[in-house]
C-alpha cells in the first residue's frame, strides 16, 4: 500500500477519484487509474523512526519491570550488551504506545473463547493491555510470594525461575493468562534486540554484531561466490552507521 | 442501494497475480477491462526502494505488506466437534493487499507440477490400488502436455532463471532430469549458488541423488520479457520473501506486465475498492456484474459481461459463497462442491551444524537454493509406504534476517545466556535443508460459511476446518528422514531433524500455499469450475488461483497457477469470446 505519506493531491492528478475522505482502512481513497502509469517524483514511503524523549507508554513501575525482565530474557554477558542495555525498553514503550500495541490490525470482536493452541491467540486483550494486565499480576504475584517484593527486585535465579513458570503456563495470573503474555513478550523483545535501530532497540546495532548480520544492505553480488569467508562487514541501519552520521 | 456504473466487458476482482496476466490478455483482444482492487496502488520506487525496503520489523513482524485480520480474516478449527474461532492475527500464511497482490512479497520459488500430478486420482489407483478411505483426490480435467505451452509462457513473462532437466523428452545434465518435457530451456540461467547450497548439492550426488539449481523468480541477469519490461540483476539482498523488491529483480505484476497494461486506454484500475459478491441471474445462467464498496462506505454496482475472481485462493470460493453462486460442501454427505478440497502444504525442515564453515546466511534471495526431487509426485515407487505423495527437498539461502532467523542446536532453551551463546555460535554457520510436501484432498477438510463471526461489512467470515491426515504425516517424515540422510553426509558437527508433528496450528507461518475449495474438474458433480476455469453453473464467470487445485501437489503453486490463467485466458480470447456460453457440456 502507498500508505500516508503519498499524497492525495499527487495521486488525484492522475486519474478520478472515485471517494474523497478515507472512512475505513488504508487511510487512502478509492482511485481510478487509466491510460498512464502512475508515477509520482520524488514520493518514497519511508519508515517513521521513533521520537526520542520520555515513555509514552509504560508507567515507571511497568518500565522497571521490563528492564528487569528483558535482562533475564537475553542478558549481557562476556559476549556483549544485552537487551536492557540494547534500549528493548524503549523499543518496546513506543510499540505498546503505537498501532501493535492497540492490536489495530488484529480481528478483536468476540465472541471469546479460550479454544486449542492450534487456533492462536484468542485473549481479548490488546497487547498493550495484555503487558499492563500481566505485569501488574505478575508483581502482586511477587510481592506475595517473595514477602512485599517486586520482579524486578528478585535475584536473577528466583527471576528466571518466575519467567519459566510463565513460559510453561505454571503461573496463574489473576486478570491476564501467563503463557500467551509470555509468548507475545518474549517475540516482542527478540525483536526490539534484532530489529533497525530507528525503532528504538538494537542500540549502535549490538544484536547485529553479536551475530555477524551486516544490517540493512541490499547488494551482496561480490560475496554470493565467496564460499566460507567471513566476511567481516559492519553494519549499518537505515540511517547509516555512527561513523557516517556523529549526531544520529 | 448501489449504485449503477456503465457496464464493461471484464471485470476483475482483485489485482494481484492472476488479474494483472487476464488483464494484459484481454485488453490485448479488445476489451475494456476494469480491475477492482481492495487495497492501494504501489510500485517499487516509490513503496519498495533500496533505501528502505530492507526493515524486518516494519514489513514482515508488523506485516505492512498483508491483508488486515481486522477487516477480514477466517475462523478455524482442527475438526467439525470443535468450534472454528477467529485467526485474530496472521500466522501460517499471509495473504497480500494492494496492487500486485502477493506476487510482490513471494519468494519466486517457481516450479512446474509434474505430469502424474494432474491425474493423481486415476494415476494412483491405477498403479497403488484404492485410496485411503477418506481420501477425495480428483483428476484435474488438463494435462501438463496441454499446459505446456502456457506454463513456457509464464516462465518467459517473469524470466525465470534455471536448468532444464528435460527437453522434449531428452534428459539434460544439470537440470532436474523429473521434470515434464519443456520445449526450450528457461529465458535465464540459474543463479550464482551460495556456500549452504552448494554443500547440500555435494551431498546430495555422494547420497545417490541428482541435484540441480531451483526455478526462480529472481533474475540471473538482466532481461527484457515478451512485453519488453525490463528487470534488473538480483542483487542477493536477503530481503525477498515477505518484501518488495528494490530493485525491480523478482518477478511481479509491477515488473513484468503493469508498465504496460496501465498505458493502455481500454484498461482501467480502480483501487480501494472492495468487491463485496458477484450479482447474478441463475435463470439465464449469468453473472450481472460485482458490487463493490469504496473507502466512504459507499456501494457501487458495476455491471460486466465477464467476471473474473482474482481475489485469491480462499477469498475466491468465500465471495462465491456469500453471492449464493454454487452448490456448498456437505462433509456429512459429500455432496455439493464449494468449499470442497481445501489443502494446504507440508513442511519440514533439517538444521544443519557446523563449527568452521561460514555460509553468510544474509547473502540470499527468496528462490535461490538446490533442490532434489526424487521423492516427489510419484517420482519413486510407494509400495509398502503407506502413503501417495511427496515432495522436494532443498537447501534454500533466503536470508538471515535476524529476528527470524537464529538457528540453534536441539535441546538449547528458549531464551537467556544460553540461548544467546547458542544464536551468536551458529548464526553464521548454520545451513537449512527443508522439505516441501504435497497434501492431499480428504473428506473433512473444508471451506464454509460461519455461522458466529462477521467481517468489517458484517459479512459471515470464510470457515476453515482442516488437518493433517495419516497420509501427510508419514510422507512428511518419510521426506524428513531422506533430507536427514543428506544432512549426514554434509558432514556437520550436528543436525537436528524437525519432523511436523501433531495437529495443524493456525500459528506459526508455513507457507501461504492454500488450495481448493473452487475445485476444478470434468463434471459439475464433483467440480465448481471445468477444465478452462470456467463456472458450471455461470458461464461468464471465471474463478483463477490455487483455489482450482483439486489437492495440493509437492510444489509451490504459482508456476502452475500462472499456466492455469493463460490457459483460462486463451479459452476466452479464442472460444467463449466467438460463442458465449459453457465451454464443456455438463
Ligand atoms: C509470503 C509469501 C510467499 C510466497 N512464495 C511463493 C513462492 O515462492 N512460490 C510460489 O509459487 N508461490 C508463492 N506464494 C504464493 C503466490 O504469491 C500466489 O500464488 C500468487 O500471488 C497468487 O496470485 P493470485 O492472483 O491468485 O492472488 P494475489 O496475487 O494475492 O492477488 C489477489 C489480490 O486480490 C485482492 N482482493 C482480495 N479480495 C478482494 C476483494 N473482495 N475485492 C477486491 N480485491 C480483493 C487482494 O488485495 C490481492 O491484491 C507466496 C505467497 C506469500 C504470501
Ligand atoms: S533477493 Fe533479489 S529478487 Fe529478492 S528482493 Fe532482493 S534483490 Fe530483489
Amino acid at each position: 500500500m502507498s500508505g500516508p505519506s503519498v499524497s492525495r493531491r499527487d495521486l488525484l492528478s492522475v486519474g478520478v477519484a472515485i471517494g474523497s475522505t478515507a472512512a475505513l482502512g488504508s487511510g487512502a481513497d478509492a482511485r481510478s487509474y487509466a491510460g498512464k502509469m502512475p508515477w509520482i517524483p520524488g514520493e518514497a514511503n519511508a519508515p517513521e523512526p521513533i521520537t526520542a524523549g520520555p515513555f509514552q507508554f509504560l508507567t515507571p513501575d511497568e518500565a522497571t519491570f521490563l528492564d528487569a525482565a528483558v535482562a533475564r530474557l537475553i542478558p549481557a554477558d562476556d559476549l556483549g550488551p544485552g537487551a536492557k542495555e540494547a534500549g528493548v525498553t524503549t523499543f518496546l514503550d513506543r510499540q505498546l504506545a503505537g498501532p501493535f500495541g492497540k492490536g489495530s490490525r488484529w480481528y478483536m470482536q468476540g465472541p471469546w473463547k479460550k479454544g486449542e493452541s492450534t487456533q492462536g491467540y484468542q485473549s481479548r486483550l490488546s497487547p498493550a493491555e495484555l503487558y499492563r494486565a500481566a505485569i501488574k499480576d505478575i508483581d502482586a504475584h511477587c510481592n506475595e510470594k517473595f514477602s512485599g517484593k517486586k520482579f524486578s527486585q528478585l535475584t536473577a535465579d528466583q527471576q528466571d525461575q518466575i519467567l519459566k513458570d510463565l513460559e510453561q503456563g505454571h503461573l496463574k495470573l489473576k486478570d491476564s493468562e501467563g503463557k500467551t503474555f509470555f509468548t507475545v513478550f518474549l517475540q516482542n523483545t527478540i525483536e526490539g534486540f534484532f530489529s533497525d535501530p530507528i525503532y528504538g532497540g538494537n542500540r549502535d546495532m549490538v544484536g547485529w554484531k553479536l551475530i555477524g548480520f551486516p544490517g540493512a544492505r541490499y547488494d551482496y553480488r561480490p560475496y554470493v561466490k565467496q564460499h566460507g569467508k567471513k566476511l567481516n562487514l559492519p553494519p549499518v541501519g537505515l540511517k547509516g552507521r555512527p561513523g557516517w552520521n556523529p549526531n544520529t | 442501494m448501489a449504485r449503477k456504473l456503465p457496464a464493461v466487458d471484464v471485470v476483475l476482482v482483485g489485482f494481484g497475480w492472476t488479474a494483472a496476466i487476464l488483464g494484459q490478455e484481454l485488453t490485448d483482444a479488445g476489451l475494456n477491462v476494469v480491475a477492482l482492487e481492495r487495497g492501494g496502488w504501489r510500485d517499487t520506487s516509490t513503496d519498495f526502494g533500496v533505501t528502505f525496503a530492507q526493515d524486518e520489523l516494519r514489513y514482515y513482524w508488523r506485516r505492512a505488506l498483508f491483508e488486515e485480520p481486522a477487516r477480514e480474516t477466517l475462523t478455524f478449527r482442527n475438526d467439525q466437534s470443535q468450534t472454528a474461532l477467529p485467526m485474530r492475527h496472521l500466522g501460517s500464511f499471509l495473504p497480500a493487499t494492494g496492487v500486485g497482490g502477493a506476487g510482490i512479497h513471494w519468494n519466486g520459488q517457481n516450479w512446474r507440477f509434474l505430469p502424474s500430478d494432474f491425474v493423481a486420482k486415476s494415476h494412483n489407483t491405477q498403479r497403488y490400488g484404492s485410496l485411503p478411505d477418506g481420501m477425495t483426490i480428483q483428476d484435474w480435467g488438463v494435462t501438463y502436455e496441454e499446459l505446456e505451452p502456457y506454463y513456457d509462457r509464464f516462465e518467459y513473462i517473469c524470466g525465470i532463471s534455471g536448468k532444464a532437466g528435460n527437453l522434449n523428452g531428452k534428459i539434460q545434465a544439470g537440470g532436474n532430469p523429473f521434470e515434464g518435457p519443456r520445449k526450450r530451456e528457461y529465458p535465464n540461467p540459474p543463479m550464482e549458488m551460495a556456500y549452504a547450497p552448494t554443500l547440500f548439492a555435494q551431498a546430495a550426488t555422494e547420497t545417490g541423488h541428482v541435484p540441480f539449481p531451483c526455478p526462480s523468480a529472481n533474475m540471473s541477469r538482466a532481461y527484457t520479457n515478451p512485453l519488453g519490461v525490463t528487470l534488473g540483476p538480483c542483487t542477493y539482498c536477503g530481503f525477498c520473501e515477505k518484501f518488495g523488491c528494490g530493485n525491480y529483480s523478482k518477478s511481479s505484476p509491477q515488473t513484468t506486465i503493469l508498465p504496460v497494461l496501465m498505458r493502455k486506454k481500454n484498461f482501467e484500475l480502480r483501487t480501494e475498492c472492495e468487491v463485496l459478491s458477484v450479482k447474478h441471474d441463475m435463470a439465464a445462467k449469468r453473472a450481472t456484474g460485482v458490487i463493490y464498496v469504496d473507502t466512504q462506505g459507499e456501494e457501487w454496482e458495476q455491471p460486466a459481461e465477464i467476471v473474473v475472481l482474482c481475489a485469491f485462493a480462499q477469498h475466491n470460493p468465500w465471495l462465491m459463497m456469500l453471492s449464493g453462486i454454487g452448490q456448498r460442501y456437505n462433509p456429512q454427505t459429500g455432496e455439493g462442491t464449494l468449499g470442497k478440497n481445501y489443502a494446504y502444504q507440508i513442511v519440514s525442515s533439517v538444521d544443519v551444524f557446523f563449527d568452521d564453515k561460514i555460509m553468510n546466511p544474509f547473502v540470499g534471495a527468496g528462490a535461490l537454493g538446490i533442490g532434489v526431487d526424487e521423492y516427489n509426485g510419484d517420482n519413486f515407487d510407494h509400495a509398502g509406504l503407506g502413503f501417495i505423495g511427496g515432495g522436494y527437498l532443498a537447501c534454500w539461502q533466503t536470508n538471515g534476517r535476524p529476528i527470524e532467523t537464529h538457528p540453534v542446536p536441539k535441546g538449547t532453551p528458549k531464551w537467556g545466556a544460553k540461548w544467546k551463546q547458542a544464536v551468536a555460535k551458529n548464526y553464521l554457520t548454520t545451513a537449512t535443508i527443508a522439505t516441501h510436501g504435497a497434501v492431499m484432498s480428504h473428506r473433512g477438510n473444508y471451506l464454509d460459511l460461519d455461522p458466529t463471526y462477521h467481517d468489517v461489512h458484517g459479512r459471515p467470515l470464510l470457515r476453515l476446518t482442516f488437518d493433517y491426515t495419516d497420509n501427510e504425516h508419514k510422507m512428511s517424515d518419510y521426506l524428513t528422514d531422506r533430507a536427514a540422510e543428506i544432512a549426514k553426509a554434509m558432514k556437520p558437527r550436528e543436525f537436528h531433524a524437525k519432523k511436523r508433528e501433531g495437529h495443524y496450528s493456525i500459528v506459526p507461518y508455513q507457507t501461504t500455499h492454500n488450495t481448493g475449495g473452487a475445485i476444478m474438474g470434468t463434471d459439475p458433480k464433483s467440480s465448481v469450475v471445468n477444465r478452462y476455469l470456467q463456472t458450471w453453473d455461470l458461464h461468464n464467470l471465471f474463478v483463477m488461483g490455487s483455489c482450482v487445485f483439486p489437492q495440493n501437489p509437492g510444489y509451490n503453486p504459482t508456476g502452475t497457477v500462472g499456466a492455469l490463467t493463460y490457459w483460462a485466458a486463451d479459452a476466452i480470447k479464442n472460444k467463449y469470446l466467438k460463442n458465449p456460453g459453457a465451454l464443456v457440456q455438463a
